[in-house]
């Protein structure tokens, strides 16, 4: 009986999982079906699943009318560079705070944080004027720039949280056993903290793959990443779902494909440290 | 060689004083136990030794040497940790090896040293397994490998079998004591277990409150306590305190006796009291009695004894074992 009650409480859990699951990716899904269909099917009322006329026309359409291989380099420039950046300063703030915090080491990380709380809109203006009077617009280094700051505060809080994780007395015993600090660096942190950075590394490039709001408001062309790409299907004239979805799958497709190979990393990374 | 001196060494975080001036002299080869109860000091005091926590004050000699001044690395002492803090990333052969790779040892040399070490310690054939795949006792062991290898002037053990379950605890603690007679090599071992101590030890020093109350042998220690704390920390059941007019009559504020010098009878002389609880353990018997206004008492008797609680009983004190302690709790002796 006892049995029975947990067959069934897996087969209606499991169910769940699905629907939620389901329920999640089918915009991913309805993106995916549009961009095959006709600009007229695409928004055809009542909408059509799967029995429309499939076409590729969209892709060639979106690959005519603009440069996906330019903005799709973009792309990867600003969100590898911008978290490079962010990796290559973050990993010495976060560790001093993790191995030699002060009274003030909670209000630093706190103070880091709260600068994600405020609406990025609130400082366009004045980012968007330094920026021109810099030259700095619609250029790769500006994009770079500011993706890395925005990036900055959770890319510390991650990496506070590894090597907080990292127990000092393995950090003692490599002094006792005669490891120089930088010695210490190479043959016992790094090795310990690696897969803490490769999913911080991972998760922030998929933030800065995605970030739409800066690359939108700082680029037009040439410095202009995927997220611009799409947005230029919303065009005055119309919305063209279809190509728009095209644009939209093709501009996500590399991200998904990194993301399915590294979905343990990701998981790990965006749990971590909330259960011991 | 391992002679280890502390002039004076003092420790204190911000305004509180952990370590409050402490002087010791360990002979080179000797087996020396840090105990005290948690919060003592004891384990900042080892750590001062290796060189992880800076001395506000004193000296810190081996032999000979001023080291306050010298990185932990330099100080040529080797350390196993209460977590055993093994380098997870690492083999067991890694583990062991590491000290002498950062030392610059020919490879070679390394191996020949890893494979005596793990010799010794039974760890031979776990050379290529990673700490994870190892048991409690069998990572406390590569600990332990990896401070050997060293060749160190000093061993310092910071309650080292603590995380062990009792059996194994018990045997580790005899291949500790069995491997630093072999090796001599001076060992400073830290724990808050005065079993671990006595047994241990060639000589203990006992802390509290960040001042050591008594350096002796462990026989020194129960037999002459400097004072009422050493009295009641060392030896298991604890001393029976006494004071008041009982203890007037013997010239003392306090007298104390050992539950085991405490002769148990059924009628004759001594302090009438009723059984509260009777512990029979086969190899001893523990009672504890309730002895009106001199207060509980506990005494133990070697072998079995016929008697259970709501007895009533009479003890009396060796009077060749009983310790006098004045007003301050400083033992008064004879």
């Amino acid at each position: 009986m006892a049995r029975m009650a947990t067959s069934r409480h897996v087969a209606v859990s499991t169910f769940a999982a699905w629907l939620v699951g389901f329920l999640i990716f089918f915009p991913i899904l309805w993106m995916v079906l549009a961009s095959f269909k006709t600009e007229l099917d695409a928004f055809a009322i009542p909408p059509k699943f799967l029995f429309f006329h499939w076409t590729t026309e969209n892709y060639a359409t979106v690959q005519e009318r603009s440069d996906y291989l330019h903005h799709a380099l973009n792309s990867i420039i600003v969100a590898g560079g911008s978290t490079l950046i962010a990796l290559l300063i973050a990993i010495p703030a976060a560790w001093s705070m993790a191995f030699s915090p002060t009274k003030r080491t909670k209000d630093v990380l706190l103070w880091m944080l709260s600068t994600k709380m405020m609406p990025p809109v609130g400082v366009l203006v004045p980012i968007y004027l330094i920026y021109r009077d810099f030259g700095l617009l619609d250029t790769l280094t500006g994009l770079v720039f500011i993706l890395c700051l925005g990036n900055l505060p959770i890319v510390i809080w991650m990496l506070f949280t590894y090597f907080k994780e990292i127990p000092k007395d393995i950090l003692e015993a490599a002094r006792m056993d005669g490891a120089t600090i930088s010695r210490e660096l190479v043959y016992v942190l790094t090795p310990m903290a690696v897969p803490g950075l490769a999913s911080t590394l991972l998760l922030n490039f998929i933030l800065a793959w995605n970030e739409a709001f800066w690359t939108l408001n700082l680029s037009t062309l040439q410095a202009a990443p995927l997220t611009v790409f799409i947005a230029s299907y919303s065009s005055p004239e119309g919305l063209f779902w279809a190509k728009l979805s095209a644009a939209s799958t093709l501009a996500i497709a590399p991200i998904l494909v990194i993301g399915w190979f590294s979905q343990r990393q990701l998981v790990r990374g965006l749990t971590f440290g909330a259960v011991k | 060689m391992g002679q280890i001196t502390l002039q004076n060494v003092q420790k204190s975080f911000g305004p509180v004083d952990i370590i409050k001036g402490a002087d010791l002299d360990i002979s080179d080869g000797s087996f020396v136990v840090f105990v005290g109860p948690s919060g003592c000091g004891k384990t900042t005091l080892l750590r001062l030794i290796a060189g992880l926590e800076d001395v506000s004050g004193g000296n810190i000699l081996i032999d000979g040497k001023n080291v306050v001044d010298v990185p932990p690395a330099k100080r040529g002492l080797s350390m196993v940790f209460q977590s055993y803090a093994l380098y997870p990333h690492m083999s067991v052969r890694g583990n062991i090896a590491f000290g002498l790779k950062m030392a610059g040892l020919p490879k070679a040399e390394i191996n020949r040293k890893v494979e005596a070490a793990a010799a010794t310690l039974n760890l031979t054939p776990y050379l290529d397994r990673k700490p994870r795949e190892l048991s409690g006792g069998q990572r406390q062991r590569v600990a332990i490998g990896r401070a050997i290898v060293r060749e160190p002037k000093a061993f310092l053990f910071d309650e080292p079998l603590s995380n062990l379950d009792a059996a194994l605890r018990v045997q580790m603690r005899l291949e500790v004591t069995r491997l630093q007679k072999q090796l001599g090599t001076t060992a400073i071992y830290v724990t808050h277990d005065q079993v671990e101590a006595m047994t241990m030890a060639d000589k203990i020093v006992v802390l509290n409150g960040g001042k050591i109350e008594q350096y002796g042998t462990p026989l020194e220690l129960y037999e002459k306590p400097a004072n009422l704390f050493v009295a009641g920390f060392i030896g298991s059941p604890k001393m029976n305190f006494i004071s008041g007019e009982v203890a007037g009559r013997h010239g003392a504020a306090t007298i104390g006796v050992r539950p085991e010098h405490l002769k148990i009878a059924r009628d004759g002389e001594g302090w009438p009291g009723n059984i509260m609880v009777a512990e029979h353990l086969g190899s001893d018997t523990f009672l504890y009695v309730d002895a009106g206004a001199i207060g509980t008492l506990t005494a133990r008797h070697v072998g079995e004894l016929d008697l259970s609680a709501g007895d009533r009983v009479l003890l009396s004190p060796d009077p060749g074992r009983l310790h006098r302690f004045d007003e301050s709790g400083k033992s008064l002796r004879a």
